[in-house]
Formats: structure tokens, sequence, C-alpha cells
């Protein structure tokens, strides 16, 4: 297989490791956490404080639920064009795009996860004297953020592997690599840069799970138990 | 948007036709092979945290690399609708031995004892008491597939294959709103109708899901 040595001297070449190659793969690293870190960044401050509201209140709960299906039918490409044909080329249309991927997991998972949460705790807690806003932040919250967690990775995960699609409309990233090497039927760079988006998804996801062995308290996750049984493994 | 429709409407019911066997293929293979795979997963525990791991390093590889990287693994043409059904087939399967497993360990262990006991045997067991009773979760998990998929098959419309998403391409090149619009509108009714026939499947699965109902 010649293509996997090409990839391996591609991924090898120290030139393209030097911050100061615009076309490098650490360049394209930065333009890459760079529209996922603002993706995610919006998505979180829509979709979590609108899945909370629901999730505590019960009320509109028609809309996490087929916000769920009908964000993850809408196709991104499609949304891409589309913007990019109302506001011009730019940042805007991808963000917006990968904004509006983000958003249906986090709001689903966040519903999900204050759903999950047993009425009799909450109504302990309110029986304790919290206020609703104590009943929200320091009891279903905290039961609830193994699956809010969940959803963030399931987010992240997405938008970093379609964030390649930035370079369809001529912006940066990875997706360089694979729309660059498709054009000149370069197929180490596409496989190369297939390699290095699906190692930055699980990066991020490792850190991010580091992130929830440390929020999420152990009485919730069942560290805190002798585990007698496999643990089953959350959604 | 209307004299768009009018003269551009047979190649826009060829895409859509496109659209339907690139999504919905992949979607019954993925069923296919993810079952067997599950099951084996829900058997030997041992195998199903290897088999997470690996179905969410082949979920992060992004749609546009696995297009393009397939033919040169197949050996097949760049053109060649059959790189995107197998892109899609890998995507299906990774999400759906998740739900297959899931699906199986809903089963209450009492009621594969008490199944045991009256003398069924592991296959009849399986397929007569366990796997109907995971319907549910399995059919939800085949929702969020079947509706990813219609979303995914436009991204092969930047290698030239992609159904609905040909219309993304061409309103961008020609600067042009009305085939995007269609492209979108149709790619999100579509998927709403699948969407609502794995319901109506799961209706006639589990009938006993609505003897609660009142």
């Amino acid at each position: 297989m010649s293509v996997l040595t090409d990839v391996a001297a591609f991924l090898a070449a120290r030139s393209n490791w030097q911050p100061e190659n615009p076309d490098g793969i650490t360049a394209r690293l930065l333009e890459h956490l760079q529209y996922t870190g603002i993706a995610l960044a919006i998505a979180t401050a829509i979709a979590i404080p609108v899945g909370l509201f629901i999730g505590h209140t019960g009320r509109f709960a028609f809309v996490a639920i087929n916000a769920g299906n009908a964000g993850r039918a809408l196709p991104t490409l499609g949304l891409l064009s589309l913007v990019v044909i109302l506001v011009g080329i730019g940042l805007v249309p991808v963000i917006v795009a990968l904004v509006v991927l983000a958003i249906p997991p986090l709001l689903t998972s966040t519903y999900a996860g204050l759903q999950s949460v047993d009425r009799a705790i909450v109504d302990a807690a309110r029986g304790q004297g919290m206020r609703e806003r104590q009943v929200l932040l320091r009891t279903e919250v905290p039961i609830a953020l193994p699956i809010l967690m969940s959803g963030i990775r399931n987010a992240t995960l997405q938008v970093v592997a379609t964030a390649t699609v930035a370079a369809y409309v001529a912006l940066g990233g990875f997706g360089r690599f694979l729309v660059d090497g498709l054009a000149v039927r370069e197929y180490a760079q596409v496989v190369a840069g297939a390699i290095l988006v699906a190692t930055l998804a699980i990066v991020l996801d490792l850190l991010l799970a580091g992130v929830q062995r440390l929020v999420v308290s152990p009485g919730v996750s069942g560290r805190a138990l002798t585990r007698t049984t496999p643990r089953k493994v959350s959604l | 948007m209307l004299q768009y429709l009018r003269t551009s409407s047979p190649a826009v019911l060829a895409a859509l036709g496109q659209h339907v066997v690139l999504a919905l293929l992949p979607v019954l293979v993925g069923l296919a092979l993810a079952l067997p795979v599950g099951y084996l997963a829900h058997r030997f525990r041992w195998l199903y945290p290897p088999l997470l791991t690996i179905s969410s390093v082949l979920y992060a590889v992004p749609s546009l690399a696995l297009f393009v990287v397939l033919p040169v693994i197949l050996g097949t043409q760049i053109l060649d609708p059959l790189n995107i059904v197998v892109a899609l087939s890998v995507y299906t399967v990774a999400l759906l031995v998740r739900t297959v497993v899931d699906g199986l360990a809903s089963v209450p262990p009492a009621v594969t004892a008490a199944a045991t006991a009256v003398g069924f045997r592991p296959l009849g067991l399986l397929l007569r008491v366990e796997l109907p009773i995971a319907v549910p979760v399995i059919l939800a998990g085949l929702r969020v597939a079947t509706v990813s998929n219609v979303s995914l098959v436009s991204v092969g419309a930047l290698l030239g294959v992609g159904g609905l998403g040909a219309l993304f391409t061409d309103g961008l090149q020609r600067d042009y709103l009305a085939p995007i619009i269609t492209g979108i509108v149709l790619s999100v009714l579509l998927a709403l109708v699948l969407d609502s026939a794995i319901v109506g499947v799961q209706r006639v699965l589990t009938p006993w899901s609505r003897m609660g109902e009142r």
C-alpha cells in the first residue's frame, strides 16, 4: 500500500508541523479548534439554558423532543449553502451550520437528563425548603450531569467531524486536506486529513470524559459504591 | 421558486429517488450487521468495551473523509454510489451496535429466567422473547440512524453522488436559492416520513405497548 507510506510521510513531514506554515497541520488544527470552539460555545449558551427551563418546568417539552429529530434531519451542507448565499463567504455560515448541528443533541440530553431525576428527590429538595433555583442547580443538575455530559460529548464529536465542511466554502481547518487532496486526487493527503480529524475527535472526547469524572459526584456515577455488578453504560 | 420547480422537477425527483436509496440501503445493511454483533456483545460482556471504542472511533471519522477514502480501500470508482452506501452502513452499524446491546440489556432478568424455565432454548429465547422486548430501544436507535443518514447523504454531493445534495452544490455554484431551499425542505420531509414509518413499524411490532394506553 503506497498510500499508507505516503500518509505516514505526510504526517511525519516536519514542514507540515511548523506553526508558521499556513497550510501546515498546526495552523489547520488551530482553525479547526476555532470553528469547533465558537460553534460549541454558542450552541451551549442557547441549548443548555433552554433545556434546563424545559426540563425543570416540564413546559414546551415537545420542543425538546422534536428539536432532536427535526434538527438532525437538517442537512448541514444545505444549511451552509443557504447561509453562504444569504450573507456571503466567511466564518458566519460555517458557525451557523455547526451551531444548528450541535443544538439538538445538547437540548435533548439536557432535557432527558432532568427527566431522569427521580421525582421523589425533587420533592424532597423542595420539602427541605430549597427554592426553585436551588432545586434546579443543586439537586437536579448534579444528578442529570452524566446524561448532560454525554450530550456535550456527542455534540463535540459531531461538530469536530462536520467542521470539515468549512473547507468547502473556502475556509480552513482539517477539511482543507480533504477538499484539496480530493481536488488534486492526492489520496494520501485525504487519508491524513481523515486521521487527523478522527484523532482530534477522540482526544477531545477523552478530555471531556476526564472532565465528566471530575464534575460528576461519585455518589451519582456509582464510583462511591463497591461494584458487584457491571455498571450499565449511560446513554 | 415556482419557476425553478416547474423547469427542474424531473431532476429534483431523480435526486430525491437517489437520496431515498442511498439513505435506506445502509439502514438495512447496518441493522443486519448490528443485530448479530450486538447479540455477541450482549452474550460475551468482555466484547462490549472494545466494540464501544471501535464504534466511537468509526463515528468520529468525518463522512466526507470516509466517502473519499473508501474507493482506495474497496477499489471502487470515486463516483460509485457504493462508496456512500458502505460509508453510511459503517455509521449505522457503529450507532446500532450500542442500541442493540442496550435493548437486550433492557430485558428484565426475571423474564429471561422465566422463559428459560418454560423450556426456551437460546435461539428461541433470543428471537421470541429478548428481541421483541428490545424492539422499542432498537427502533429508537434506528430512527436516529435513519434520520442522520438522510442528512449525511447530501455530503456525497461534494463527490458528485449525493441525491438531494446535488441541489445544494448546484445552488451554491449558480448563487441561486431555489434549489437549496427545495433540497432542504425535501430532505427534512423525507426524514420525517421515514421516521414516522419506523414509529408505525414499532406500533405493529409491539402491540402490547398500546395495552396500557387509555
